[in-house]
């Protein structure tokens, strides 16, 4: 697939920009601060509703503006979808599909597929778990959109179960204390109900994120040979919050698919054995947003032990093999290189560059065209003061 | 901030449902700038329906009398009791026309964020009216969403104890995440008219 076309109202720094595309490579060059990944970024958001930068929509918004736009023309396969977003900062935003209005702004995901690589990304590998599992979660909903649904469903009941787990707990220290523990009872009550509705969401998005694990790390690992071949091999595999209870082989590749109805008892099982705890603490000590994706070099753990070159590099193999295995789905992503290459050394944009040539499309930011690869420099757009011209 | 009455209009206004503190000033001032005669009658409205309006004994609709006109109605069949959560929810329903039992209101969905519980919800009246009157089936009709499907799995484990009683649940197919009074009027027939015992 490749992004036709891309034009903001709004957006960021931009009061307007409208920029035509072609498949293959393209590279954005300007000075820093011109606005070259807000443009990206808008793409990014069309593709995840969400940004790589902040995780609020307000910075969004163009400073004195109400609400941001987002149109993109994609064409997939061929077939071309207009794609409008009207993002408005604390209500629900407005989408439509070739100018139809959608029910939900969750409806786009899935018609542009992108794969960004950006100096942030430093922090999948140095950041604390929660980087992780949204790398995870954003590649799942990439992968297969419904997933958006699975993830808000699971956070939504993380969030009433947590909130009951701490009235229940004040009651219960209450109670002791010689208190009547008015709503103990029935606060006790719901929360089995509240287990088993976490226990099956919190399945299913486990299942998912086992399987995509499976599927994924050997791409990662043969990105990561790539990019630094000198380097100890690299590795990842999924942590789950069950422990033992985890069923044997799940989230390894050749091993099980994962199947939801036994993690879904395996939860039920474990919340129940630590239901004490976590009354006593009010907190949720189970579930997928427990979990961790462990990065591995060797034998030791990434994080606090790789150098800045091998992080920037595992981080670069965790989104090639994300490309990579989105293409092995049959589902050619739009690979995004935002201001990545002055980054690396000769090797490592040697190899990047290799595999983005492959790419159906790709959009390059930098600050100097020197930074580029020369094979990547195809068609070249110019960003500053607030236009972008092809040259 | 403004003067006085004039703020406490806006923070009054700024507290109901669905109005931010935009839509409070716009109201306020529209309320300010209006005819003495519009701003009565809308008082005149506001005091009619706290001191005239009042919720059914036995469902917990909003009606005028004891009993609502759905709860007096000789034709509604009482031996089917569609639990729900909020009158408007009620309308829903009897929009579909596809219903000719009786309603019973929750008064909302279990919700912790909220401070809403059990006790906090019509269900101890729920289990005694099951228990006083003849009913065989109670369809359970609270919003797909997360908030709803708990609080329908929390009530069949509390009818599970009445002996002969089917427990049903509008079938799926209904919006997910979305609120009941939003489904047209055919989606929700449908729902339920296919709705399974759970
Ligand atoms: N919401 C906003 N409103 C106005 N300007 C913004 C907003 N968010 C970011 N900017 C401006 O955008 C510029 C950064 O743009 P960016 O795309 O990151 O630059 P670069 O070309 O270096 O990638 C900064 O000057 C910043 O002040
Ligand atoms: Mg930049
Ligand atoms: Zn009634």
């Amino acid at each position: 697939m490749y992004v036709r076309h891309l034009q903001v109202t709004d957006f960021r720094s931009w009061a307007h920009a409208d920029v035509a595309f072609e498949p293959g490579p393209s590279v954005l060059v300007g000075a820093n601060g011109q606005g070259k990944t807000n443009l990206v970024e808008a793409l990014g958001y069309v593709a995840t509703l969400g940004s790589h930068r902040v995780a609020t929509d307000a910075p969004l918004v163009r400073h004195g503006a109400s609400r941001a736009i987002v149109r993109t023309a994609v064409v997939n396969a061929g077939r071309e979808l207009l794609v409008e977003l009207e993002v408005t900062p604390g209500r629900s935003n407005r989408a439509r599909v070739n100018r139809a209005p959608v029910p939900r702004p969750r409806d786009v995901l899935g018609i542009l597929r992108t794969v960004l690589f950006a100096p942030e990304d430093l922090a999948l590998v140095r950041g604390d778990p929660g980087e992780r599992r949204g790398f995870l979660d954003e590649l799942l909903v990439l992968r297969a959109p419904r997933f958006a649904g699975v993830r808000g469903d699971y956070e939504r009941v993380l969030k009433q179960r947590s909130a009951l787990l701490k009235s229940a707990g004040v009651a219960r220290r209450a109670g002791r204390r010689g208190g009547e523990g008015t709503g103990e009872a029935g606060d006790i009550r719901t929360l089995d109900v509240w287990d088993g509705h976490l226990a099956r969401h919190g399945a299913e998005l486990l299942a998912a994120r086992l399987d995509l694990v499976a599927d994924l790390a050997p791409h990662v690992g043969a990105a990561y040979a790539g990019v630094a071949p000198e380097s100890r091999p690299a590795s990842i595999a999924y942590r789950s919050s069950l422990g033992g209870a985890l069923p044997e082989g799940y989230g390894q590749p050749g091993g099980p698919r994962a199947d939801v109805a036994t993690l879904e008892a395996a939860l039920l099982d474990e919340l129940g054995r630590v239901r004490p705890q976590e009354l006593e603490r009010g907190v949720c000590l189970v579930g997928p947003h427990r979990d961790e994706l462990d990065l591995v070099l060797g034998e030791a753990p990434a994080k606090g032990y790789a150098s800045h070159g091998e992080s920037w590099s595992f981080a670069l193999a965790l989104r090639l093999g994300s490309f990579e295995l989105l293409r092995a789905d049959g589902a050619e992503p739009v690979l995004v290189l935002d201001d990545v290459f002055a980054e690396l050394d000769r090797r490592r944009r040697r190899s990047l560059a290799g595999v983005a040539l492959g790419a159906e499309q790709v959009l390059v930011t930098a600050a100097v065209p020197e930074d580029v690869p020369e094979e990547l420099v195809g068609a070249r757009y110019e960003v500053r003061d607030g236009e972008v011209r092809r040259v | 901030m403004y003067e006085g009455p004039v703020q406490d209009l806006i923070d009054e206004l700024g507290r109901l449902p669905g109005i931010g503190p935009k839509s409070a000033q716009r109201i306020a001032f529209h309320l300010l700038a209006a005819e003495p005669a519009d701003v009565t009658r809308l008082q005149e409205v506001l005091q009619r329906v706290k001191e005239g309006v009042r919720f059914c004994d036995v469902c917990g609709n909003v009606s005028e009398e004891e009993r609502c006109r759905i709860c007096r109605d000789a034709r509604r069949d009482p031996t089917v009791v569609c639990v729900v959560e909020e009158p408007k929810d009620v309308l829903a329903v009897e929009r579909t026309r596809e219903f000719k039992g009786r309603y019973h209101v929750l008064g909302g969905a279990l919700d912790p964020l909220s401070g809403v519980g059990p006790d906090q919800l019509r269900i101890r009246e729920l289990l005694a009216r099951i228990g006083s009157e003849d009913v065989r089936e109670v369809i359970l009709a609270t919003d797909p969403n997360t908030e709803g499907e708990a609080t329908a799995t929390y009530l069949v484990r509390m009818l599970r104890d009445f002996p002969g009683l089917s427990v049903t649940r509008l079938a799926s197919g209904l919006p997910m995440g979305g609120d009941l009074e939003f489904a047209d009027e055919l989606t929700l027939g449908r729902a339920l008219s296919g709705r399974r015992a759970v």
